[in-house]
Formats: structure tokens, C-alpha cells, sequence
């Protein structure tokens, strides 16, 4: 289990990791709420989290290990197509600004706790609730599974193998976010996020300086990428690759925060003006994930081979191991300690508020909806709680008993398929013109095509006999080539874009198609002004019986 | 349902509209058209313009929302 562990780089990495759990099981005394028995405070922490409360918690939510490990792989491997974080991270704020506040104020007056709430009360069909709910878990699911191969990663790198260590590093997130809810992991995330922060700087200082400067690392970079036989790769865009980098960071805003995890924590604000100045607090992680993706470049300089890479026999072995990697070469022994546990710890956040939402959606729109319709609050929070723990279990037995590559290709199925809930939550702020059996025939047709483009998508390598050998038949990647539309193109687009516009396509015919048979309408419970709704508003279950 | 609620309780119709919300769309103009910055120099400390120019436009990003949040607060 142990091979040439460095102790010292062991002890700290552990100290911190248990210092985060104890926090995590005190995190339950902390705002005190008068009855943790109740969705409203296990699940959303009460409702009442300030502005820097909530960029700890979303920030540490949405910049996740996977994420810290993964986009410095892929700029490692291909090159200026994984920068494509940035332009992503950049306008997903712009882009969400005066959506989130409309959500969070219909939520703040109807006390909706998931996405699927909203869309039920909204378009009057528990169908498509259901869709959506179930769209949310699937696509959720696998994200936690990847935040395991974050730990792997950096456990990989400190010599630690076997499935033990991440088994009671997972026992022990489940057992405290049982415990405390988004208590846990909002109050982790102070420490989570100030060792990111710490790391990422030391990191872009320190090790720039050690290799001789940024002109060094980049033209190394260029060098390997002009070696390499594969033409997409390269420290600009290649040709064909422009589309597929401005759809992928396009689709990848619209998707971000359709996940119930980013609405958990959108939700769990105290009003407005939070999530308002968050939008433009919060792209302070999107300057660290930039300096992140950088890393890549410099491990190319550093010479850094991924563990598991045999260049002789091609075989490129764990690119998420190129980070840690980096950091033990570079770092003393205690310091790649503390970058260790900040990638760990960064683990331990977004999973435990993904399992929160995951388990949210379960208790909302399937157990009371369809198992227990009068479920008390104490009943729904105790569901919840316990649909933390199997959801957790299930990614780990991902992780464990099935090839981790699966929950890569999930996931990378994830955020096509949460992105055909769009229509539904996002229009649904906006408009009602939508017919709700239309939004359901769009989200069809969207997951269709959202499968279809990706199985059709095979994974290549470029070998340096100029010859191709397909190393995957299916679900390749996320980049479709558009000839296999029949446009006479080398350029590739996002497979989830195309999906959408497929999704956007079929609700709009279908809602003309069906307001000309004057099909039912689903009803409306939702008012105009209570979207825009702030924090001294009463709340419906406040006001008097009339409003039903 | 909505003409039931008594006065006191019903607030003024209020809107998130504002022309200044179109500073929000800034941002996706600058960062979404790869041509406009797929190149190397003029570098920065070594860093090539499309590394150095993304990371900038985080600073558009912020100057924008942060515009409209204060002008549009109540």
C-alpha cells in the first residue's frame, strides 16, 4: 500500500485532510439552526449564507479536483484547446447574471430546493419535473465519481496505492455531511480554498522561476506539440479546432449552472445583492484556474512523464498525475504536502455538495412526489440524508469496481445531457410560450442527439509514421466533426451544442404544433412579480390562505 | 389567484430591466471569437498574446457584471 512514500509530505497532507474533517462534524453548530431537521437547513445550510460565504462555497463548488487535475492534463496533452476554461469561466457569470437572481427569487418566495421544483410549479407537469430530476441525478452521479480520481491522483503521486485510503476518505466526507449538510462542506471550503489560492500563486511564482521563465516553458511546449504527429495539438488553435474550443466554452457556460449542484449553492444565498456581487467576486477562480491550465506547459519543460506513460511503447498513462507529479518535483517535501491536501480537500467539497444536491432531487421530486406525498419536513430532510449516503456508495463502487474511465465518459455525457434541461428551467424564467409537452419532446430529441453525436465520436492517436490508430470506437471525446453531417468541413463543434440546438428546435415546433391542436396547458403557480422577489418579501407559506 | 392578495402584501411590479445589462454581453464578444486573439505575439514576459489576453479578459468579465450590479442596485 505504502512504495516510497515521503513521510513528511504523508504527515502533512494527512494533518490537514483530518483537520478539514473535524470542521466538517463542527460545521453542525455553526449558524445554528433552531431544527437541522428540515430540507431547508440540512440541504441549503437555511437559506441565509452571506456574500462571502457563498463564494467560498460556490467557488470551492464549481472549481473542483477533477477540474484542477484534468484541464492541466489536457493542456499538457493537446495544448491550447484546454485553456478553453477560461473563456468558459470568463462569461458564464456575464451569462447567468439576471438568470440566477430570477431563479433564486420565484425559489425564495415558493421555498423550491431544486431545479425540478421549479419546473413542476412552473409549467404544471410532474413528466417533465421527473425529466428533469432524473436528467440532474444522472448527470451528477459521475461528477462525484471523478472527484475520487482527483484523491487517486494526488494519493498516486505520494505513493499511496490501493483502494483503502480513498475508501475512508469517502466514509469519512459521508459520515459529516450526514451529519451537518451544506454546513460541511461551506465551512471546508474556507480552508479548501485558501490552500488553493496559497498553492496556485507559490506554484506560478516559484516554479516559472525554477525552469528559467515563461519563454523557456513555452517554447517547449512548442517544440513538443511540433514533434507530435497529431495535427489539433499546438500552443494556438489549429484551424479546425476554433469552433469546437468557442463552442466548447459556450456550452460548457450554459451548462454549469443547470447542475443541481450550482443551484444548491445559488439557492442557499441570503438574497439578491449575494449572488449579484458573487458574479463578479467570483471569476477571481477562473485567474487561478488560467494560471492552473498553465501548469501543463510547465510539466512539459519539467520533463514530467505521467505515471503509467511508456513513450516508447505510445501509451500515454495517467495525464492526472501530471500535476502532483510537478508538485513533488518542484516543492520541498512539506509544501507538496500542503498542495496535495489543497487538491484533496478540493475534492471533498464539490462531492459533498454534489451528493446534497443529487439527494435534494431524489427527496423532492421522487420521494414526495411519487413515494411519501405527505412527507413531513423532518421526514424530507431525513430522506435526503440518507440519499447522501447511497449516492456516495454508488460513486464509489464507480470508482472501485468499474474501469474509472467509465465515469470519465459519463461524465463527459453529463454536461450534454444536463444541458437539455435549458428549455425548461432557463426559457421557463423567461417565458411560458413553451408548451409543456414540447419542452419534453425537445429534451428527447436532445438526449438523442446528444448520444448519437458522441457515440459516433472515436478517440485517435497520431503515430509518428503519420499513420491513425483509433483507440476508442465510441464516445470518444465531446468533438464532433461536422462532416459526419455532410457539410463538407474539417471543423469540429461541441457534441453538446449541437444538441441543444436540436433540443431548441423540436420545443419550438412542437409548442406551434401543438398550440394549433389546442393540446391542454399545464397550470401556471407562479406569478410575474415573484421573480423578482428579495429577501424582505414574505414567502408564500407567510402569507395568508387567500394566495391559493 | 393573483387579484386575491390583499394590498398590503402585494409590492410595487418591479423588473430586472435596465440598458446597462447589455454591458453583460461584452464579455462573450470578446472571448468567444478565437480569431480575434489566436496568436502569439505581441507576447507578454513570454507568455503569448492568446494566454495573456484571456486571462485580461477575466478583468472585462469582472469590470462588466460589476458595472451593472451597482448601477442596477436598489
Amino acid at each position: 500500500m505504502f512504495d516510497n512514500v515521503d513521510w513528511v509530505q504523508f504527515a502533512v497532507f494527512t494533518f490537514l485532510f483530518a483537520f478539514v474533517s473535524v470542521l466538517g462534524f463542527l460545521a453542525a453548530r455553526w449558524r445554528k439552526a433552531e431544527d437541522l431537521e428540515h430540507l431547508d437547513e440540512w440541504g441549503l445550510g437555511g437559506r441565509n449564507f452571506g456574500s462571502w460565504v457563498t463564494w467560498f462555497l460556490i467557488g470551492g463548488d464549481l472549481y473542483t479536483a477533477y477540474t484542477f487535475v484534468a484541464v492541466p492534463a489536457l493542456v499538457f496533452g493537446a495544448g491550447a484547446i484546454g485553456f478553453f476554461a477560461v473563456p468558459y469561466t470568463v462569461i458564464v457569470y456575464p451569462m447567468v447574471f439576471l438568470v440566477l437572481i430570477r431563479l433564486w427569487s420565484v425559489s425564495h418566495v415558493h421555498g423550491f430546493v431544486t431545479p425540478a421544483d421549479f419546473v413542476r410549479a412552473r409549467h404544471g407537469s410532474s413528466m417533465l419535473a421527473l425529466l428533469v430530476a432524473v436528467t440532474g441525478i444522472v448527470a451528477t452521479m459521475p461528477y462525484i465519481a471523478l472527484q475520487l480520481v482527483g484523491i487517486e491522483a494526488v494519493l498516486k503521486a505520494m505513493g499511496v496505492t490501493g483502494h483503502l485510503p480513498i475508501i475512508v476518505a469517502f466514509g469519512i466526507l459521508a459520515a459529516y455531511t450526514y451529519n451537518s449538510g451544506l454546513r460541511a462542506p461551506a465551512l471546508i471550503a474556507f480552508v479548501k480554498d485558501t490552500l488553493i489560492y496559497l498553492v496556485i500563486i507559490v506554484a506560478v511564482i516559484v516554479i516559472p522561476y525554477k525552469l528559467g521563465g515563461w519563454q523557456e516553458i513555452f517554447g517547449a511546449a512548442e517544440q513538443k506539440f511540433a514533434d507530435s504527429p497529431n495535427p489539433a495539438d499546438g500552443v494556438l488553435l489549429a484551424g479546425p479546432v476554433q469552433l469546437q474550443y468557442a463552442t466548447l466554452a459556450f456550452g460548457s457556460a450554459l451548462a454549469l449552472f443547470l447542475y443541481p449542484h450550482s443551484i444548491t449553492g445559488v439557492l442557499a444565498s441570503r438574497d439578491r445583492n449575494v449572488i449579484k456581487r458573487n458574479m463578479a467576486a467570483l471569476p477571481a477562480y477562473s485567474f487561478i484556474l488560467g494560471l492552473l491550465a498553465l501548469l501543463g506547459y510547465m510539466a512539459i519543460k519539467a520533463g514530467i512523464v505521467p505515471i503509467g506513460a511508456d513513450p516508447e511503447a505510445g501509451e500515454p498513462g495517467d495525464g492526472n498525475t501530471i500535476v502532483p507529479l510537478l508538485f513533488d518535483q518542484m516543492f520541498p517535501s512539506w509544501f507538496s504536502g500542503v498542495a496535495f491536501a489543497a487538491i484533496g480537500i478540493g475534492a471533498l467539497v464539490p462531492a459533498a455538495i454534489m451528493s446534497i444536491a443529487a439527494a435534494n432531487l431524489w427527496t423532492r421530486n421522487i420521494y414526495k412526489e411519487y413515494i411519501n406525498k405527505d412527507a413531513t419536513p423532518a421526514q424530507e430532510a431525513k430522506s435526503s440524508k440518507l440519499a447522501s449516503l447511497v449516492v456516495k456508495v454508488g460513486a464509489l463502487v464507480a470508482i472501485i469496481a468499474l474501469d474509472p474511465q467509465f465515469s470519465i465518459d459519463l461524465q463527459l455525457i453529463g454536461g450534454i445531457i444536463i444541458l437539455q434541461t435549458l428549455p425548461a428551467v432557463v426559457l421557463g424564467l423567461y417565458t411560458r410560450w413553451f408548451h409543456r409537452w414540447a419542452l419534453i419532446a425537445g429534451w428527447a430529441a436532445g438526449m438523442a442527439v446528444g448520444f448519437w453525436a458522441t457515440y459516433q465520436i472515436q478517440q485517435k492517436v497520431f503515430n509518428a509514421d503519420g499513420t491513425v490508430t483509433v483507440t476508442k470506437e465510441h464516445f470518444g471525446g465531446s468533438a464532433f466533426p461536422l462532416s459526419e453531417l455532410g457539410f463538407d468541413t474539417p471543423n469540429v463543434i461541441y457534441a453538446g451544442f449541437l444538441a441543444t440546438l436540436a433540443n431548441l428546435a423540436v420545443c419550438a415546433v412542437a409548442t406551434w404544433l401543438l398550440r394549433a391542436m389546442k393540446a391542454p396547458e399545464g397550470h401556471d403557480a407562479t406569478r410575474h412579480s415573484e421573480y423578482f422577489a428579495d429577501q424582505d418579501d414574505p414567502r408564500l407559506q407567510d402569507l395568508p390562505e387567500v394566495v391559493h | 389567484m393573483a387579484d386575491d392578495v390583499p394590498e398590503s402584501t402585494r409590492r410595487e411590479e418591479r423588473s430586472d430591466h435596465s440598458p446597462w445589462n447589455w454591458l453583460l454581453v461584452l464579455p462573450l464578444i470578446a472571448t468567444l471569437f478565437p480569431p480575434l486573439f489566436n496568436r502569439v505575439s505581441p507576447a507578454l514576459a513570454g507568455i503569448p498574446f492568446f494566454y495573456w489576453y484571456q486571462l485580461a479578459a477575466i478583468g472585462i468579465g469582472v469590470a462588466c457584471t460589476l458595472i451593472v450590479y451597482r448601477v442596477t442596485r436598489r
